[in-house]
């Protein structure tokens, strides 16, 4: 495959034609801010906080689903950047339900961590405050929708690692929910396989184990890399 | 000239200000610095005039937390919501999700499904403050300067601001100092 040169930050890079701004930014030592992202599975730029300026083109683009071009030049941090992350990350908190205090993933949530990151100390629209259910049917694991944020790492690691294809999401817009195979009650799931992929790609603390209660659930990434390098790189490395 | 602090609790559990007595040795550091002119610590019954900084602990549940909250304000050169009651609504705020009707809800599970004896929601005049349909964060309700997120905010975040405070700097926390929960 031919190789592109494009610049980052002011630094020149160059990487193969067909990886993305955030492939070759993270090659490079950048550090972006990523929800929706997860090693292993595809990218859907759900989530718009890895957004960058690039050169010449008014809009803003996700840097997790924009494939690199010759000459492209990049900037992954403006105060115009700034800005709209954490307008991003306050319409997150405001959508739904986030109550961190009461929350499994407290001190482990990836939101959470962004938020501070991101100088978020408080949010400026109003809450919404919809009314969410909890789907406790399954033995092992709880789906709590107040704590979603869509990112769609569940679904895509239900149907891209583990193959099961259970997860799914359903609805569009604000009231778009992650559903279990037709929407039904996750514990009645014929496909579901109980393997638990969808918990440890879990961002927040919609996902958990059943039992965890404030700040207990930590997701286990480390497995989920452990798959996906023994599968991609045939590396079983503990 | 002593700056005029003053702390008040709304509607929240009061751990903001536990956490702000375990500011130890700092506690005496700090009352040699400033005037504690009205808080829950302190016995003064009405909220004085000219207060340099409130810190502000609790979300706007009531009617008599939206009174005072006014009263502060103008009261007040400068208010820090403390804690994540009063910078989220937090815990209180889960109310909001029952949607209309959600303060009729609150008291009859207070007053009436949890009373052992003598079940009935108080009606006497004045024993109860109405309820706001919504339970606000403080800054949907009033001006509000400065953040200090945390539930409870450790006493080290809470050190931090006042240090910044006394100093007569803008205070600026950044990184894990703002962490929610």
């Amino acid at each position: 495959m031919a190789a592109k040169t494009l610049t980052i930050d002011g630094k020149e890079v160059s990487a193969e034609e067909g990886a993305t701004i955030l492939d070759v930014a993270t090659d490079a030592g950048i550090k972006l801010p990523t929800l929706c992202h997860l090693d292993g599975v595809y990218d859907v730029g759900a989530c718009s906080l890895c957004l960058v300026e690039v050169a010449g083109m008014n809009k803003l683009l996700p840097a997790c689903t924009t494939k690199i071009s010759e000459g492209m030049d990049v900037k992954t941090d403006s105060e115009r950047l700034r800005k709209y992350r954490r307008m991003t990350l306050e319409l997150l908190f405001a959508e739904r339900n986030h109550v961190c205090a009461v929350c499994v993933a407290n001190g482990h949530c990836e939101l959470q961590t962004l938020a501070y990151s991101q100088g978020m100390d408080h949010v400026r629209y109003d809450y919404s405050t919809p009314k969410w259910s909890v789907d406790a049917t399954h033995r092992l694991f709880g789906m709590d929708h107040n704590r979603c944020i869509l990112c769609a790492r569940c679904v895509r690691v239900c149907w891209h690692i583990e193959g099961a294809g259970t997860k799914n999401v359903s609805g569009r817009g604000a009231r778009a929910t992650i559903i279990t195979d037709l929407n039904q009650p996750w514990g009645d799931s014929e496909t579901c396989t109980a393997c638990g992929k969808c918990v440890m790609s879990c961002p927040t603390g919609a996902l958990f184990h059943k039992g965890s209660t404030a700040a207990e659930m930590e997701h286990d990434r480390d497995k989920l890399e452990f798959i996906v390098n023994a599968r991609e790189k045939k590396q079983w490395l503990p | 000239m002593k700056l005029r602090v003053a702390t008040v609790w709304l509607g929240g559990c009061s751990g903001c200000h536990m956490s702000f007595l375990d500011l130890d040795e700092f506690l005496i550091e700090l009352a040699g610095k400033i005037d504690l002119v009205y808080s829950p610590v302190v016995d003064v019954k009405e909220y004085p005039e000219n207060v340099d900084v409130c810190l502000i602990e609790g979300a706007v549940c009531n009617e008599d937390n939206l009174e005072i909250l006014h009263k502060i304000r103008e009261r007040t050169k400068v208010l820090v919501s403390f804690g994540d009651c009063a910078v989220t609504g937090n815990v209180p705020a889960i109310r909001n999700q029952l949607g209309i009707g959600n303060t009729e809800n609150v008291l009859q599970r207070a007053y009436i499904e949890n009373a052992q004896d003598n079940s009935c929601v108080p009606k006497a005049d004045g024993i109860l403050p109405p309820l706001l349909k919504r339970v606000l964060p403080v800054h949907e309700a009033v001006f509000v300067e400065y953040y200090l997120p945390g539930c409870p905010p450790p006493a080290g975040r809470i050190k931090a601001l006042m240090v910044q405070v006394l100093g007569g700097q803008t205070p600026k926390l950044e990184g894990a100092n703002l962490k929610f929960g």
